[in-house]
């Protein structure tokens, strides 16, 4: 088949393209790097099918981030028929200096002139005439977002990638030409595909090139020695790069026509930007958004109506008999997250009930449990939290695709810094509350290796989609049996996740995981409005990943758990009375006791290896903590109460009352299970992205303890609070034992480079800049095992983690 | 007057004339269209003082006051 590849800049609506050339639904976002990988798809619309491959997007074909590697080597070795080349009408200058690189190479290409319709809003013109006449390879313009100008760019396209294109260049008649030239006809006779792209590649001196052709980089050097220029000396690199951009805005700014009057009146985003990104009220806002979405998404008591006293019973009358449970109580109005969660719930409980009835006295008792309880009681604990985390989603959505969450990166980055990341690991970690998963593939777009790991260890953290029932289930659960808010709980458990990563890589940065701070240069998006289309496909996408996966992965694993809860190790039944003689019951009681420093193990007397087992089913998916609960609660209080199925947070409240677990207890199992080994689907990307499966068994070992020293920390914190002093004494011990050997280990360092001549300044010498990273590599390792075998760096987190839990009290 | 980007003022505008420095960060400031001849605007500095905003090539970029302090201008006086 043909195969096309979709080349641009970040954020130049190639996802877009994609989703409307092939029919699908990848996520598209105002956000420079939301596609790190390349995806497939089939344009089918042509005189023969077409494979249409997405790629991440690129500003250039030089390697600064893995997706740029991943890019550039799809164009170079996997060869495809043609190159869409899309470029932002809006940025003419940036996205062509891409443009001038593409083609160098010999692939054939087409241009598609991308948001024409933006630009000519703004009264400004391009003529993709002119355009064409000068790059020599078709223009088309289009709108990918109105789907408008697609037929023409393909079928101009699928003539071109039936011709020959051989490489041409900007910089034909530049100061470089004469070097160029040799090192092409070297690169040309030996054989290498793309000689032009490769020889000015080698004389812009890029690491990759230069490794590959030894031979003609030595072309390049003794042309260098004997070259000067008024300006730049004898910098090749400089010298390519103006030349390229003179060449964009000489020539080809005459293809763009602006506006008479220079100066645009404020754009409504110029508006919107001054507000969001104001130097006082920046922070401010970001805090009452995210405050915001949350509290839309799971108060119990919306705009705290209830909690001022504004409506005494009144309005239940009002909202009528059958509303009182769905919109909320006498204690207040619940927000849209809650009366969509409720709504869900009404349905499902009747459901179950519906087929609790129909199979009563028609067969057999371990039958009608295993459906009653071990399916649909799980399954529904899971469903009922659906309407909530696509609320949720659809919130992240609308912030991304406005373009406002690059500029968290922008007001945040002196933030993250202090840690030693940049803002742009914002991402990923933001990304990390939908799922660990794209979480930590959009890693990629770090340009820092030290700065991949510590984000992909600390992603799981940011509480996932899937561990929302978690805390929605128990912090309902909570707010119902002893009377706090559920909202507050909620965002407090989101909050102490970002404690405890922040606190995590502030450790693994000092430690293991020593590094410069990587730089920050990123592009931030022109606002605008999101898009209901993508945002639906979006949703719709995630709907149909969660319904998948509750009726796969979850399904098998509840019924798995109601059949080991209801059989002893001889196969035999036993009834719900006596499940603690079952498999599982066995198994939990025999793990039981690691957990009594948490607060849910031993101390939960007959009943508590429920929570023993909840914590380990939910290592294959996360949604299984509370379906666990599902299966076994109906079937534990069953024994003691009625006989129906029970959801969400009722079978927290059935397993609370059944085993007398204290609230600390509760927030800790929370906590536990949020800071502990993700789903083994998380896992696995992990391993992947991780690269070393050194570095993955050290990043394994590193979510237990976190996760066990985080549990019990917030146990014994909030069972005894003056606890919180030892642990805070543990901490500042922790933190000057760190900071001690890290200036001995820096004044050991430094010793020798000075005698190296290196200078120290992190702008310093060629040297001094490629030999850090190659020295703190070799030095990691040896550290990173330290920090395993000894308790030096999770000390300090259990320590610090009770200042975390103090502001969750309040 | 010769000024490094860093110290400009919030509306400034310059003229880069050079970007100093070796290795990748510079490399990216080259892509991003931070090259010679380049017209550059500091729009804004985020709420904690750094990074900053600027305006390049008709578009926004964000970078470090550490990044920008190699970037070298020309302002007029």
């Amino acid at each position: 088949m043909i195969r096309f590849a979709l080349a641009g800049n970040p954020n130049s609506g190639k996802t877009t393209l994609f989703n409307n050339l092939t029919g699908a639904t990848a996520h598209v976002g105002n956000w420079p790097g939301v596609t790190v990988e390349k995806r497939e798809g089939v344009y089918k619309k042509c005189a023969e099918p077409i494979a249409i491959v997405d790629l991440p997007g690129i500003y250039s074909l030089s390697p600064y981030t893995p997706e740029e590697v991943i890019a550039r080597n799809y164009i170079l070795d996997e060869k495809p028929d043609l190159i869409v080349n899309i470029v932002d009408a809006t940025n003419l200058e940036r996205n062509l200096y891409l443009t001038t690189q593409i083609l160098e190479t010999d692939v054939p290409m087409v241009v598609a002139l991308n948001m024409m319709d933006a630009l000519e809003k703004n009264g400004d013109k391009i003529d993709a005439h002119v355009l064409e006449d000068l790059l020599a390879v078709p223009v088309v313009p289009i709108s990918a977002l109105r789907e408008k100008g697609l037929k023409e760019l393909m079928d101009r396209a699928y003539v071109a990638c039936k011709r020959r294109r051989d490489g041409v260049s900007v910089l034909g008649s530049s100061r470089l030409a004469s070097v160029i030239n040799d090192v092409q006809k070297l690169l040309r006779d030996a054989g290498v595909p793309s000689p032009l792209f490769h020889a000015i590649k080698l004389v812009e001196n890029d690491e990759i090139e230069v490794k590959d052709h030894p031979e003609a980089h030595k072309v390049v050097e003794s042309y260098k020695a004997g070259f000067d220029d008024d300006v730049f000396g004898n910098d090749f690199e400089a010298i390519v790069a103006d030349e390229r951009y003179k060449y964009i805005s000489s020539h080809f700014s005459k293809a763009l026509v602006k506006k008479s009057g220079e100066k645009h009146a404020l754009t409504r985003s110029d508006k919107a930007d001054k507000v969001l990104t104001h130097r006082i009220w920046g922070i401010p806002i970001f805090a009452v958004i995210m405050f915001a979405v949350f509290h839309l998404t799971f108060a119990e008591d919306f705009l705290y109506l209830g909690a001022m006293g504004a409506l005494k019973g009144e309005w239940v009358s009002l909202a009528g008999k059958w509303g009182e449970g769905i919109f909320g109580s006498s204690d207040g109005i619940s927000s849209p997250g809650v009366i969509l969660f409720n709504l869900l719930d009404s349905i499902t409980a009747s459901i179950s009930d519906a087929i609790a009835t129909g199979m009563e006295g028609t067969t057999s008792a371990w039958a009608q449990g295993l459906v009653v309880d071990g399916i649909f009681g799980g399954l529904f604990a899971v469903l009922s939290f659906l309407p909530q985390i696509l609320v949720l989603f659809m919130f992240f959505s609308i912030l991304e695709d406005t373009g406002y969450m690059a500029r968290v990166a922008f007001i945040l980055d002196r933030i993250f810094r202090r840690f030693g990341l940049s803002g742009r690991a914002f991402m990923p970690m933001i990304m990390g509350f939908g799922c660990s998963i794209p979480a930590m593939v959009n890693t990629r777009t770090l340009a820092d290796d030290k700065e991949r790991t510590a984000t992909i260890r600390v992603i799981p953290f940011f509480s996932c989609g899937a561990k929302l029932p978690i805390l929605v289930a128990i912090a309902g659960a909570i707010a119902q049996m002893f009377g706090s808010s559920a909202d507050a709980i909620t965002f407090g458990m989101y909050v102490l996740g970002i404690v405890v990563a922040i606190i995590s890589v502030l450790v693994m940065r000092n430690t293991t995981m020593r590094g410069e701070t990587p730089p920050f240069i990123m592009e931030l998006p022109a606002y605008h409005a999101p898009q209901a289309k993508a945002l639906g496909l979006h949703l719709w996408d995630k709907t149909k990943h969660f319904i998948k996966k509750a009726f796969t992965i979850i399904l098998v694993s509840t019924i798995a758990i109601w059949l080991f809860s209801h059989f002893t190790w001889g196969w035999k039944y036993v009834p719900d009375e006596q499940m603690d003689v079952s498999i599982l019951a066995g198994l939990g009681q025999f793990i039981q006791p690691l957990f009594t420093p948490l607060g849910f193990g031993s101390q939960l007397g007959a009943a508590g290896w429920v929570f023993a087992v909840a914590a380990i089913t939910g290592l294959i998916a996360k949604e299984n903590v509370i379906g666990t609960f599902g299966t076994l609660a109906a079937c534990l209080v069953a024994g003691f109460e009625a006989d129906e199925a029970l959801e969400g947070v009722d079978s927290v409240q059935a397993m609370i009352a059944a085993t007398g677990i204290s609230t600390a207890g509760l927030i800790s199992f929370i906590a536990f299970n949020m800071t502990t080994i993700p789903c083994f689907a998380a896992v696995a990307t992990a391993k992947a992205e991780l690269g070393s499966s050194k570095v993955f068994r050290s990043t394994l070992v590193f979510w237990l303890i976190v996760s066990y020293i985080v549990g019990t920390v917030v146990y014994l914190v909030g069972e005894w609070w003056w606890t919180v002093f030892i642990f805070l004494a543990a901490a500042a011990g922790a933190i000057a034992g760190i900071v001690m050997y890290n200036k001995k280990r820096d004044a050991a360092k430094l010793a020798p480079a000075a005698a190296a001549g290196e200078g120290s300044s992190p702008r310093g010498s060629e040297s001094a800049d490629d030999a850090p990273a190659d020295k703190s590599e070799s030095a990691a390792d040896p550290a990173e095992d330290a920090a395993c075998d000894s308790d030096g760096a999770s000390d300090a987190e259990s320590a610090e983690q009770a200042p975390g839990r103090e502001e969750e009290e309040k | 007057m010769k000024k490094t980007l860093d110290t400009f003022a919030v509306g400034e505008r310059g003229v880069v004339t050079a970007v100093a420095g070796e290795g990748r960060v510079r490399r990216r400031l080259f892509d991003m269209g931070v090259t010679p001849g380049a017209e550059v605007m500091l729009r804004k500095r985020a709420p904690l003082g750094d990074p900053v905003e600027v305006s390049i090539r008709g578009y926004e970029l964000t970078l470090r006051k550490a990044e920008a302090a190699a970037v070298m201008t020309e302002v007029e006086a």
